[in-house]
């Protein structure tokens, strides 16, 4: 046979691509499930995380049943949908809708102490590529108990400090509404202050632009969820309200 | 016994004295990528070990059958099917590892390394030698890429696989961990210097 031939050299290439094709989609379809698991466990990990939990190796997904008590989606008026589940949301494709038309996740993490905390995803663009991440308010809806931030491909050592807790737990305590007035957390250089007294926490020296697109991804992501928030917040008697201001 | 030499020649020489990264200086794109940490440079040396020495393996087992004309291609093929299964087992099994990899398991396919093993071994060599070659190639790369991953990881981070080796005693005493390390310029350099120590060693491979 003519190794050299036309013919010979296109069934080959056909076989070849096949057999690989074949290999490829057995693969594919073999470790699918065990693929899901992982990302399913990344994303409760993280969850878990802005409630400042832990779990421990192997029991992540024990552990979000037992910590998120409750999950659901609301809409930018407050309003439960109904049918929605909200580890479901793709948050990545929800930010480009308007801020009206948004399914909004809201996970319900109650703590060993009992408290209610609610988780609120973000999502936003850093400097080289997508920044997320998840923020728990106390039940106040005003008070931040923990933030996890993470990241795809931020600059190391600058950028990428984003998700070191030296950066998150600065949010803790912040609060998102003073005065009656809503503004979330805002992201400044070391050393300066918003003009309007809005909480605020430092930026990333080196970081600028990753720090700034956390600025304007709270603002953009937690903005929808103001009437949810407020509403959370109508509800604290205001004796516990007050203690929180005296703080 | 003439041909056992040979093959552990095939095997250990690629470690040091034709050493594919430091002599033959192929797949830095890599070493500067993966390196900062010291675990993902394990896994990435374990990826390619894999990849190279299957490749190898399956490239020399149709090395007869391949019509000249489009052999790269061919090699494409199998590289690249391999590096996409690689890929998904690391997804599947090894998550946080191949997290952090990210592209670079992909960018496996365009490694210098592998093509430059198939087309110059695999493709005129019997399935068993040419195992051994992609073993001692992916060797020789997974070492220095653990290397250079130990040294970055130590000083930029302090820790080694994510635990604390400096003790806090020194970091009390006003030791700061070296940031410069985690950059990426800082893994060209230490390449530069794992090639000047290891020059000065082996004398008949520097050049006039």
């Amino acid at each position: 046979m003519n190794k050299q031939s036309n013919i010979y050299t296109i069934i080959y290439i056909i076989v070849l691509v096949v057999l690989v094709g074949t290999a490829l989609a057995a693969t594919s379809l073999a470790l699918k499930g065990r693929q899901q698991e992982n990302i399913d466990a990344d994303k409760m990990n993280q969850i878990l995380a802005a409630a400042l939990i832990t779990p421990s190796e192997g029991e992540t997904v024990a552990d979000f049943n037992r910590y998120i008590t409750e999950q659901y989606v609301i809409n930018a008026q407050g309003e439960r949908i109904e049918g929605a589940k909200a580890f479901d949301v793709n948050v990545a494709n929800e930010i480009k809708e308007p801020a009206d038309r948004r399914q909004l996740p809201v996970y319900v993490c109650t703590t060993l102490d009992g408290s209610r905390k609610y988780i609120l995803p973000v999502y936003g663009a850093g400097l080289w590529g997508p920044i997320w991440g998840y923020v728990a308010f106390n039940s106040d809806g005003s008070t931040i108990y923990g933030a996890y931030f993470a990241h795809q491909g931020e600059t190391p050592g600058l950028g990428a400090e984003i998700e070191k807790p030296a950066f998150s737990d600065q949010f803790k305590g912040k609060q998102v509404i003073k005065d009656g007035r809503f503004r979330p957390i805002a992201v400044v250089k070391a050393g300066q202050q918003p003009l309007d007294g809005e909480d605020y926490v430092d930026g990333i020296s080196g970081g600028t632009i990753t720090s700034k697109g956390v600025g304007s991804m709270l603002d953009n992501c937690l903005v929808p969820y103001r009437k949810f928030l407020q509403s959370l917040s109508d509800q604290q008697t205001p004796n516990t309200s007050e203690s929180w201001q005296k703080r | 016994m003439a041909e056992k030499i040979k093959n552990t020649d095939v095997l250990f020489n690629p470690l040091s004295k034709n050493n594919p990264v430091v002599v033959q200086v192929l797949g830095i794109c890599s070493v500067l990528a993966v390196t900062a940490k010291l675990e993902p440079a394990i896994v990435m040396g374990i990826s390619v070990i894999a990849v190279l020495a299957f490749a190898n393996v399956i490239i020399s087992l149709i090395r007869n059958t391949i019509p000249t004309n489009i052999r790269i291609i061919v090699q494409l093929v199998v590289v690249a099917g391999l590096v996409v299964i690689v890929d998904q087992v690391l997804k599947a099994y090894a998550y946080s590892a191949s997290k952090q990899l990210s592209v670079f398991i992909g960018l496996i396919i365009t490694n210098c390394i592998l093509m430059g093993r198939l087309e110059a071994f695999a493709m005129g060599n019997r399935p068993w030698p040419s195992f051994l070659d992609g073993v001692g190639n992916g060797l020789g790369y997974a070492i220095i890429l653990v290397i250079v991953g130990f040294f970055r990881e130590l000083f930029g981070s302090g820790t080694l696989l994510g635990y604390h080796v400096i003790p806090q005693w020194c970091y009390d005493n006003g030791y700061v961990n070296n940031g410069l390390m985690i950059l990426p310029p800082m893994a060209l350099i230490v390449v530069a210097c794992i090639i000047w120590v290891q020059r000065s060693v082996n004398k008949d491979l520097q050049e006039d």
